[in-house]
């Protein structure tokens, strides 16, 4: 087996905060998650907003830091290096953040937004040479030169977001974090940005980390999936295996909000496929944190945080787990 | 998510970006009241210089021939001449110099000092933070006027004085509207986005917080110049700023203020160049902040 | 059919923005009407104009825009009325619902007191009278426990209730039509259906009429009676909802609805998208269809004649209005 391009054990993220009534408490916004990518692969990470998926981002990258576990990337472990050590990382690892306008410098024209990794990584090659291989990404995202002068404001969503992959794919890196990056954007140009992330790393090899709370699209570029609620893993593994047949029953309710274009369908929706509403984040449900909104729970859910345990195509976290079907 | 009118004629439009500064300058040029202040300031700075080239007069000669004499053609006295015969055609001029140079480069000086010590103190956060901000309250509370005459009495009185005294206040202003400033860039995503791609802290605060955050430091510096001018032509007047042989507004405005009833032109003449100037001035900080304005930025 | 005029009538209404850079026209002669107690959706991405074409009809232009045609909301004139009247109008005969339910609600003020200011504001109502009235409604959006809400402020409620309190303060002054603009595009999936369910419930149960704006095919399937699809400024489809889905005529129609990944699809390699990107809409106009550039189907008059929107009656009895010059879907 190819040795994994990231490893994550038992990543908690915390933040002290101010609960109600001023009292000081912890957010547990990512807590004890694990996973793995392997060079040239894609995990897509699902929840809904709060589940912490973008604060597990933000804490790959260290922009936010870890209180326990550890993130291996090519066997290193830079969960707690200082900043110095962690430029290797920053050259290997980036990120495309969701607003494509407010994550590019309004001062910057494009050719200068997609050159600032090789202007950091790489100040002693000649300008011009940085120019050229900027101007060549862009290219390869589909926006022209005829770009390279225009300023973030002056583009739609769509070209902006390409200008924020470009920026993300100078300088080769190994792994982009895509953190709900098509979100924003109308239906088609999400259908093009995700046959140019597909055709990209197809001939690049790069492995992707997909977030997003819409499955529909991180299903098409996923291999491998990770299903968080309120920062704690609810299923992982195989995509396709937990798509066919997901275990847990927060999986079977995203699964099942997905809009579907056909009338007739969405009119016979009676019930909601998720009641209730997201517990608040500082004070989680005893035991399993889901229980509050799932149909299937019981007195031992509220008892007991349910372990990872399954299959060899997929784990998951649940007292009473949807059945498998029979074979 | 709604197109933009302008993004949809901008897609249209010639190769070459409009930055942020350029679409800004072109609201500046459309407001009438602003560029008004900018012919005012030409035609001031254009006279400062010109003035001691088209008069035969001196600064400080003295015609004892023609003391407070009012404003005639006659020998050239423009302005007429004050009461030791000096005319006062150039001597608006020579203050016009000082006081416009005290005005911009002491506003200069304290908008550098100040961005970079407010960016510093607004992007390191923590202790760092609290200490430098505590210095500057420390010396926001000492009052000016008592420290130049503490000044004024040790080393005497010295025109760089005073280029010092109000430098050292106006800074702490910009170092805390700075500061503000860079704590809200902190929170953009693009600052997240270049600390992700591991740009250095000095990277991220001279080419993504200050040109981001610049823009109400610009509309206050202009507003600041007067302010200077004003301040200098105070202590001037009180005999604590700049002194004979040199002149500035102040100090004439001190001596016409001396000579109102007999030559009140002494006065009223100098008096309305730093109310244009002041003017001036405020038109333009007023279309600049209008021309900046976030909002009209997309 | 109801013989009942219908609740907004609209009539070859155009938007045109003069700015510096020249003059943009983003709404090119768009025709439709609402009949009561139905709802229609207006699907169309960034740029057809779906947006602009709701803001003129609330009266929500700003100055540099110029507003044409007709716009009759239960046979009152909109387009040119004097900004006193829309603002009388807006809130008591037509609600409007915006895409980010945290702006729309001040911040200060728990919801409950906001909806009776409403009341109180617009019809004089008392304080008891305002309080009831104001749980009704949050009721009637299936706010659960409405009374422990009314005491909230919105930072403490989730999205999707925010976004139902919203739709309460557009409904309590029971309007005639409801006027949403991308309302669930800023929320999760999930909460998204919650919503829609919304306001579907709210159509039928209230007769009030709906305006839906998005750009997601997806939404309108479940919400609406029939959907009209923009491009460039215009309407390019116009039929009821399973109509549309089960027979799109419109090239433009087939391929949005083919870009959206479907979860009961088969996994592809890759995804259906429309090359290219919507034309600009400043200067003049080109002539043609303005899809012709990126249609599959397009032949020599698609590009030099304009396609008018026509009703089109197909074989199993359906009628619709389309504007393409081919017969027949190929």
């Amino acid at each position: 087996m190819s040795r994994s391009l990231l490893q994550v054990e038992a990543l908690s993220v915390h933040f002290p905060v101010r609960g109600r009534g001023g009292a000081p408490a912890t957010l547990r916004a990512v807590d004890e998650v694990g996973f793995t990518i392997a060079p040239g692969e894609t995990l897509g990470v699902v929840g809904e907003s709060g589940c912490g998926k973008s604060t597990l981002a933000r804490a790959l990258l260290r922009l936010v830091p870890v209180a326990s576990g550890t993130i291996r990337f090519d066997g290193t472990d830079y969960s707690r290096t200082d900043e110095r050590a962690l430029r290797p990382l920053r050259r290997a690892m980036r990120m495309v953040f969701q607003d494509p306008l407010a994550s590019l410098n309004p001062r910057f024209t494009v050719r200068q937004a997609v050159r600032e990794p090789l202007d950091i990584f790489e100040p002693r090659r000649p300008t011009r040479e940085r120019d050229r291989l900027a101007d060549a990404m862009l290219d390869r995202v589909g926006l022209g030169a005829a770009y390279a002068e225009r300023y973030p404001h002056e583009l739609s969503g769509g070209q902006n977001q390409r200008v924020s992959i470009a920026r993300a794919l100078v300088a080769e890196p190994r792994l982009v974090i895509c953190d709900e990056a098509v979100s924003a954007l109308d239906v088609s140009i999400q259908a093009q940005i995700l046959n140019l992330l597909a055709d990209i790393q197809r001939d690049t090899g790069i492995a992707l980390l997909f977030i997003s709370h819409d499955l529909s699209v991180v299903r098409h570029l996923s291999r491998r999936l990770l299903v968080l609620y309120l920062g704690r893993t609810m299923e992982c593994g195989d995509a396709a295996t937990i798509f066919a047949n997901p275990r847990h029953p927060y999986t079977r309710s995203l699964i099942d909000a997905v809009p579907v274009p056909d009338p007739a369908i969405e009119r016979a929706r009676r019930a909601p496929p998720l009641p209730g509403d997201l517990p608040s984040p500082l004070a989680p449900p005893s035991g399993c944190v889901f229980r509050t909104r799932c149909p299937r729970a019981s007195s031992v859910c509220a008892i007991t945080p349910p372990p990872l345990r399954g299959g060899p195509g997929a784990l998951f976290a649940c007292h009473h787990p949807l059945e498998e079907p029979t074979p | 998510m709604t197109a933009d009118a302008g993004t949809l004629v901008a897609a249209a439009a010639s190769l070459r970006g409009e930055s942020l500064w350029r679409a800004a300058a072109g609201r500046f040029a459309a407001n009438r009241a602003a560029m008004a202040g900018v012919l005012i300031l030409v035609l001031i700075t254009a006279f400062a210089f010109i003035a001691p080239l088209v008069s035969p007069h001196e600064m400080e000669t003295n015609d004892w021939e023609r003391i407070q004499i009012a404003p005639t053609a006659e020998q050239a006295h423009w302005f007429g001449t004050d009461a030791n015969g000096r005319d006062l055609f150039v001597r608006v001029a020579a203050g016009a110099r000082v006081s416009l140079a005290i005005g911009l480069i002491t506003t200069l000086v304290a908008v550098l000092i100040g961005v970079l010590y407010g960016a510093v103190a607004g992007y390191v956060g923590g202790r760092t933070d609290q200490v430098m901000m505590r210095i500057v309250d420390v010396l926001y509370a000492l009052p000016l006027f008592f420290a130049i005459i503490i000044l004024v009495t040790v080393f005497g009185r010295n025109i760089f004085l005073v280029f010092l005294a109000i430098g050292a206040v106006e800074w702490l202003t910009i170092a805390r509207i700075v500061r503000g400033q860079t704590l809200a860039a902190k929170q953009t995503e693009y600052v997240e986005a270049a600390r992700s791609l591991g740009a250095p802290a000095t990277r991220i605060i001279l080419r993504h917080i200050v040109p981001n955050v610049v823009g109400p430091v610009i509309v206050f510096s202009t507003l600041l110049v007067p302010t200077v001018i004003l301040v200098e032509s105070f202590l001037s007047f009180l005999g604590l700023g700049v002194q004979e042989p040199q002149t500035s507004w102040g100090l004439l405005i001190s001596q016409g203020t001396a000579a109102l009833d007999s030559a009140p032109w002494l006065l009223v003449i100098p008096a309305s160049f730093l109310a244009a100037t002041m003017f001036a001035f405020n038109f333009i900080g007023d279309g600049l902040r209008d021309a900046l304005d976030p909002r009209d930025e997309a | 059919m109801s013989a009942a005029p219908p609740i907004l009538s609209v009539r070859d209404l155009s938007v045109r923005f003069a700015t510096r850079r020249g003059s943009v026209e983003a709404v090119r002669g768009v025709s439709f009407e609402v009949a009561a107690g139905r709802s229609l959706g207006l699907v169309g991405e960034s740029g057809s104009g779906k947006s602009q074409t709701c803001y003129a009809i609330m009266g929500l232009m700003p100055g540099n825009a110029t507003v044409g045609g007709s716009a009759r909301l239960e046979g009152e004139q909109l387009v040119g009325a004097t900004r006193a009247r829309l603002d009388a109008l807006r809130g008591r005969r037509m609600g409007l619902v915006f895409q980010d339910p945290m702006t729309a609600l001040t911040p200060h003020m728990t919801v409950g007191a906001q909806l009776c200011e409403i009341l109180a504001y617009h019809e004089g109502a008392g304080s008891a009278e305002a309080r009831r009235r104001a749980l009704e409604i949050m009721e009637r959006v299936r706010i659960t426990d409405p009374e422990r809400r009314f005491e909230m402020y919105p930072f403490e409620l989730s999205g999707g209730m925010r976004q139902r309190i919203v739709i309460a303060t557009a409904l309590v002054l029971r309007p005639a039509l409801l006027i949403a603009d991308e309302p669930t595009t800023a929320l999760d999936v999930t909460v998204q259906a919650e919503v829609l369910r919304t306001f579907r419930a709210v159509v039928e149960h209230t007769g009030t009429s709906l305006v839906l704006v998005t750009h997601d095919l997806g939404v309108v399937a479940g919400a609406c009676d029939e959907v009209a699809v923009m491009y460039a400024g215009r309407i390019v489809e116009r039929a009821a909802t399973a109509d549309l889905f089960h027979a799109p005529a419109h090239p433009y129609t087939r391929a949005l609805l083919a870009c959206r990944p479907r979860l009961d699809d088969p996994p592809v390699a890759r995804l259906r998208t429309i090359e290219g990107q919507p034309p600009s809409l400043a200067g003049r106009e080109d002539d043609g269809c303005a899809f012709a550039p990126r249609c599959g189907f397009a032949q020599a008059a698609c590009h030099s004649q304009r396609p008018a929107l026509l009703t089109r009656r197909a074989a199993d009895g359906t009628t619709r209005e389309v504007a393409c010059h081919l017969d027949a879907p190929p």
